[in-house]
């Protein structure tokens, strides 16, 4: 996808942080140099495209409860079915095939500890796979964004 | 009658994430379009965010762009066996590094030795091997051994959700987005 100078500026000045003032399209657009219109115009075509994945807070995971990573070693003739068993837990929020012998990686999240090990317990005897449970245990950079420089 | 404000009313608080996690309305005035939904004033709806996030409750409130979609498309989860001791110093100094989007230490395990985890996201796979590459380098003999786990398919994300199911089911079908098995 190409993005015009506008597009890339604005990614790039407000991945992190929107201004949370009062008026928040007219404080952009007084640091873009542009109008508030187009600042507004910029963010719904970006959204509409997909190039956002959203304009707006992003939560802080830990005051949901509890969560781990999860690895499960699924046999390839398997894959299809263990990946709908997992995916139907309203507790996966993320699942993703990797090329490993640990190849389906999803996240668990749940209102505390207890639900997550029932929820791998579950899983366990569903697959008949032995889940790795990976929780964090320290963060040392948590999703801010990356420079979109190299974008041509 | 006026709605409490106090930002540790819970229900407003629930009912403010509700409006606002799939994003912020792009109209000319967010903070009334709230308002006007929560019933509540528009100052008490802009200070209730600032305050969520001053709490910690909001990590950001951003134009989060999705990698994917602008062309990083290949995303590797690179997992590092460190050695121990090493960690606090290691784990902050790969974390720093500009193509790291996540980086978290986690338990080894029986048939898994990796105790290092970072998300690196670029535009080829020569990319995410020169950032591995550079990863490796900074571990220097800290690591004894490493690996990167490439998607190659995303099977299920939903973002996130803080509350209970919210009338309409806002979940989004499985997005081809890069993601990376965040917490």
């Amino acid at each position: 996808m190409q993005l015009d100078d506008l597009s890339r500026r604005l990614i790039e000045r407000y991945q992190h942080q929107l201004p949370i003032c009062t008026d928040p399209w007219q404080a952009m657009a007084d640091e873009l140099g542009c109008s508030a219109a187009e600042v507004l115009d910029c963010l719904r075509r970006l959204d509409e495209q997909g190039a956002l994945s959203r304009v707006g807070p992003v939560f802080e995971h830990s005051r949901a409860g509890a969560s781990t990573l999860v690895a499960l070693a699924v046999p390839q003739s398997r894959l299809e079915q263990v990946a709908e068993l997992v995916n139907r837990y309203p507790e996966v929020n993320h699942n993703y095939l990797r090329e490993h012998d640990y190849n389906l990686w999803f996240v668990l999240t749940g209102p505390d500890r207890q639900s997550l090990e029932r929820c791998l317990e579950d899983i366990q005897q569903t697959t008949g796979l032995a889940p790795l449970d990976l929780p964090m245990r320290r963060a040392y950079r948590i999703d801010l964004g990356f420079s979109l420089e190299a974008t041509p | 009658m006026s709605a409490c404000t106090c930002p540790s009313d819970p229900d407003l608080t629930h009912r403010l994430i509700d409006l606002t996690q799939a994003g912020l309305p792009l109209v000319d005035d967010p903070w009334a379009w709230i308002a006007e939904r929560l019933g509540i004033s528009r100052e008490q709806a802009l200070q209730l965010l600032q305050q969520l996030q001053r709490d910690g409750a909001i990590r950001r409130i951003a134009a989060v762009p999705n990698h994917y979609r602008l062309g990083y498309r290949h995303n590797g989860m690179t997992v590092w066996d460190v050695e121990d001791a090493r960690m606090d110093q290691l784990g902050p100094l790969v974390g720093a590094q500009p193509f790291v989007s996540h980086c978290y230490r986690r338990p080894r395990r029986d048939g898994w030795r990796y105790n290092l985890f970072a998300m690196v996201h670029g535009r080829s796979a020569e990319d995410i091997d020169r950032d591995r590459q550079r990863i490796r380098q900074l571990l220097g003999d800290a690591c004894r051994a490493d690996d990167m786990l490439v998607s190659s398919r995303i099977l299920k994300k939903t973002g996130l959700r803080l509350n209970r199911p919210a009338p309409t089911d806002r979940a989004q079908a499985p997005s081809q987005e890069s993601s990376s098995c965040s917490e």
